[in-house]
């Protein structure tokens, strides 16, 4: 925890801004050292939310840290369940069939679009545009009632399971995402109409919180606020998993590097995965949701009431898990806010043996007192704003 | 793999061991030759990010500590994973922070976590958890109770 350090000049203040300020998104407390308005020295002090989840991983089977996994991260619960998914189905070598894949990326895709918009409003509230915060939770309320109509759940959803999702989803899942999908991009170009060429919001953003490209690079800051810094990379595209080649979308990148780019360039991922669930939905195959695999996939529930072997395989699965073969993998995905990456060790026995998340959050707070030192304490709340934490997901 | 080439030729006493599992490339490398290998692939190699570092803590063999690095070259897409293994009492092993600033807070969460010592460290404190707080919990030997 940061020391309230003695002010280095009788001039300068300490000020202590959070655990509970509302711009601060979660509980992050910042100790600003100000000269009047200007900020002189920023320190993020974190761990007010750290809640032992990696431990808890060993204790747990393979199957039972999926429920923890949408903890980590409460505005994209899908995408920790994916990552984590994933990086144990490539322990086991398992693939999931294309049906649930391509479902994956459009749930994935959807909660790009409902984390971004949680951004966007909250943002925009931080600044001061109170209206586009309303309009960007009503979009999100549609998204998660989606949620709720596949998982029965609205955030922690736990739809995703090792070798493909938990249950089929219902009939009319997808008539729901393309009516969803009919009038959002108009929704959204009221957005921009209300922000992108506004004066205020200009002159908040423009030239503010500018983070160079080798800051980036060195302070490992991925995801959107990388891409607006001039780092052309993203792990849709150039480390692709769950079929996203097969996908046309294009990756936003700017160079300016403020608060200005990083808002123009999670606007236009907003349209880009819009194209990715058009794509996934027009074309949806038929078939199974799970793998054939038996003792690692759970049975179909009408087999598991008439078939013996069914009831075994469900009743082993559910009391002591499935043994995944030893070894390691590292698996990363583009999560809204960065590189995601789960880091699994495996010693061949039904409980991981250590599980390490590595969460884009954490690098991309690291450079905050970066992007503020030397400005306004003001741009201190567009700064945060404009990096996009999830505190849950910094401190795990 | 051309990175190990080019590390051998370079660190010739660096690698104990290396190879490729899962599509994934790992290098054991020599605990205290950690920091000129990370700066020899940083300048070299490409490798201008440190997307994480961890620990494996495999209680209760002997060495029982191993620290995870893994690096990613956004030119040639490749990532790699390091690894060193230390021990002993006060487990200690050379900070890379000056090589990737990223490391600083890697590294301060591990110092918590497992109660690694790096050296170097500009600013080695606890991050997540107060600083009252006793023993290092992601451990194997750290007590845990409640309900299995």
């Amino acid at each position: 925890m940061a020391e309230l350090a003695i002010p280095a000049s009788s001039r300068s203040l300490v000020l202590n801004m959070g655990p509970q300020h509302p711009s601060t998104h979660g509980v992050l407390r910042l100790v600003l050292e100000l000269d009047g308005e200007t900020i002189l020295s920023a320190k993020p002090d974190i761990g007010y939310l750290h809640t032992g989840i990696e431990k808890t991983c060993e204790e747990k089977t393979y199957h039972q840290v999926i429920t923890l996994t949408d903890r980590i991260d409460y505005l994209c619960p899908l995408t920790n369940n994916l990552c984590y998914v994933l990086a144990v189905e490539k322990l086991l070598g398992l693939a999931p069939p294309l049906r649930a894949q391509q479902t994956r990326v459009l749930l994935n895709e959807l909660s790009r679009i409902a984390s971004h918009l949680v951004w966007l409003g909250t943002h925009a509230i931080d600044i001061g545009a109170m209206s586009v915060f309303l309009y960007c939770f009503r979009e999100r309320e549609e998204i998660l009632k989606i949620f709720e109509l596949v998982s029965g759940q609205r955030m922690m959803t736990s739809y995703f399971r090792v070798g493909g999702l938990a249950l089929e989803p219902p009939p009319e899942f997808l008539p729901r995402v393309k009516h969803f999908m009919g009038y959002f991009p108009d929704r959204l170009r009221e957005y921009e109409s209300l922000l992108t060429r506004n004066p205020i919001w200009k002159r908040r953003t423009v030239g503010v919180g500018i983070l160079t490209k080798e800051d980036a690079l060195d302070f490992a800051v991925t995801g959107p606020t990388a891409r607006a810094s001039g780092i052309d990379y993203d792990l849709r595209r150039d480390e692709p998993y769950s079929g996203y080649e097969n996908y046309k979308f294009d990756v936003p990148v700017r160079t300016e590097g403020d608060v200005y780019a990083r808002y123009l360039v999670r606007i236009e991922e907003l349209h880009q995965s819009v194209r990715i669930v058009n794509q996934a939905a027009e074309n949806m195959p038929d078939g199974p949701v799970r793998a054939k695999a038996p003792g690692i996939v759970l049975p179909d529930r009408e087999k598991m009431k008439t078939e013996m072997e069914s009831l075994i395989y469900h009743f082993k699965i559910v009391t002591e898990g499935f043994r995944v073969p030893p070894g390691e993998v590292y698996q990363a995905i583009e999560s809204p806010r960065g590189e995601m990456g789960y880091y699994v060790v495996s010693d061949g026995t039904a409980h991981p043996y250590r599980v390490k998340v590595r969460s884009p959050s954490f690098s991309n707070l690291h450079v905050l007192p970066r992007l503020a030192e030397g400005r306004l304490l003001s741009d201190m709340i567009a700064c945060i704003g404009s990096i996009d934490i999830v505190l849950g997901e910094i401190d795990r | 793999m051309p990175d190990a080439v080019a590390l051998m030729e370079s660190e010739p006493l660096a690698i104990i061991d290396g190879g490729c599992e899962r599509g994934e490339w790992t290098f054991q490398i020599e605990p205290n030759q950690i920091r000129p290998v990370c700066e020899f692939l940083k300048s070299h190699r490409g490798y201008r990010m440190l997307s994480n570092s961890t620990v494996v803590d495999c209680y209760p063999s002997e060495p029982r500590f191993e620290v995870v690095y893994h690096l990613l070259c956004h030119d040639s897409k490749q990532r790699l994973r390091l690894k060193c293994k230390i021990g002993g009492e006060q487990p200690e092993i050379s900070s890379v922070s000056m090589v990737w600033n990223s490391a600083d807070w890697f590294e301060r969460e591990i110092f918590d976590l497992f109660g690694i010592r790096f050296i170097g460290h500009p600013d080695l404190r606890r991050i997540l958890l107060p600083d009252t707080w006793e023993g290092h919990p992601l451990r194997k030997d750290y007590p845990v109770t409640g309900y299995r």
